[in-house]
């Protein structure tokens, strides 16, 4: 199993000019993207709304054709959602890719198993849901020598990453707050795009 | 006296769109706008992006909006029921100034109304702050230039009823 931070990590420093839309334990203020990130200014994070980061990133993708868009999802989020995917691979933007964050477990509300955790397949979902490609990383190791292939694929592509459970049980209002506000990033994202 | 027949076609409501530069209709089909779907489809200057539940709508929306685009959602009532959370977290809270153009189901001008999709829509849109117009005619349609104004001046969503089903 990887690490959360490793493999935001790991994709941050593979996004090149990409946008990322962090949402759940992959936008965690302790061990999510906002502690690695190399480019804040070009990070959506999504928290609220629960499940809808994919749907999120699918507008973005399709409104900026011309730069890739991470998608930095939790498999309970996205069971929320799970439509998403036919309504994304419908749309099949070439520039999304969708990282699944598969811990098994509600993180953020004390580690409540998802329904499913286990034995629910996530790459044949969105194999089944018509994504382009579909990759699937274990450990630490495949991920830091598969991921240049995944990122090379035309998307939209799934990439589904065996993630170790972080849990949280400290009551929401008593966990450090992020140093950037949803409300904020999108506020400025328009202007760090040149879009408004 | 001849009876003047008032009804809502298609053309109406795409021409407002295109007029106002909205770029992409995120939509899930109902019956008070499926006579739409041909022009939709048909006209070049927007981008159809269906969806299979309408909470999807709200954050897709949003994605377009935050990358420079100009969004509409059109949905039923019945779907804006189930799009709460949506509209709290990436409609209200983002001050996105996205217009909801609301098939109107179990709307009726004869004040019986038996459909609770119809009974409830009106105080969801209160309690959420959310303004909203009603367009039943051809000649309602430029509201949907006013909900687009007022939803950039004002940043917020703002809601369109369409309320009597589009003729042929």
């Amino acid at each position: 199993m990887i690490k959360n931070e490793d493999a935001v990590k790991i994709i941050d420093s593979k996004r090149n000019g990409s946008l990322i839309v962090p949402t759940m334990n992959a936008n965690n203020v302790s061990f999510g993207l906002p502690t690695v990130t190399s480019a804040q200014d070009f990070d959506l994070p999504l928290s609220g709304a629960m499940s809808k980061a994919s749907s999120l990133g699918l507008g973005l993708a399709l409104a900026q054709p011309d730069r890739k868009v991470f998608v930095l999802d939790g498999d309970g989020s996205l069971l929320m959602n799970l439509g998403a995917l036919v309504t994304l691979a419908n749309k099949a933007p070439k520039n999304l890719y969708h990282f699944l964050f598969n811990n098994g477990v509600y993180a953020v509300t004390g580690g409540q198993p998802i329904p499913g955790a286990g034995s629910s397949d996530w790459e044949g979902m969105a194999k089944a849901a018509g994504y382009a490609a579909v990759f699937s990383f274990e450990d630490l190791e495949d991920l830091t020598t598969g991921i240049d292939q995944a990122l090379a694929a035309e998307g939209p592509v799934f990439i589904h990453l065996a993630v170790e459970p972080q849990v949280e049980n400290t009551p929401v209002q008593y966990r450090p707050r992020p140093s950037r506000s949803v409300q904020q990033a999108f506020r400025e994202l328009p202007l760090t795009l040149g879009v408004k | 006296m001849t009876t003047q027949e008032a009804v809502l076609h298609p053309p109406a409501v795409i021409s407002e769109l295109v007029k106002n530069n909205v770029t992409h209709v995120v939509w899930l089909p109902d019956s008070e706008t499926n006579f739409m779907y041909q022009l939709l489809t048909a006209e070049p200057s927007l981008d159809l992006v269906p969806v299979c539940r309408e909470g999807e709508t709200m954050a897709i929306a949003a994605g377009l909006w935050v990358g420079g685009k100009k969004p509409v959602v059109l949905i039923q009532n019945t779907g804006i029921f189930e799009s709460g959370d949506s509209i709290r977290g990436l409609g209200l809270d983002i001050n996105q100034p996205l217009v909801m153009l609301i098939g109107y189901r179990g709307w009726s001008r004869h004040g019986v109304t038996t459909d609770s999709a119809a009974r409830f829509i009106e105080h969801i849109l209160h309690a959420w702050g959310i303004n909203y117009y009603l367009i039943e005619t051809d000649e309602d349609a430029g509201r949907i230039s006013i909900a687009l104004e007022e939803a950039e001046r004002t940043q917020k969503p703002v809601a369109v009823l369409v309320g009597t089903e589009f003729g042929a």
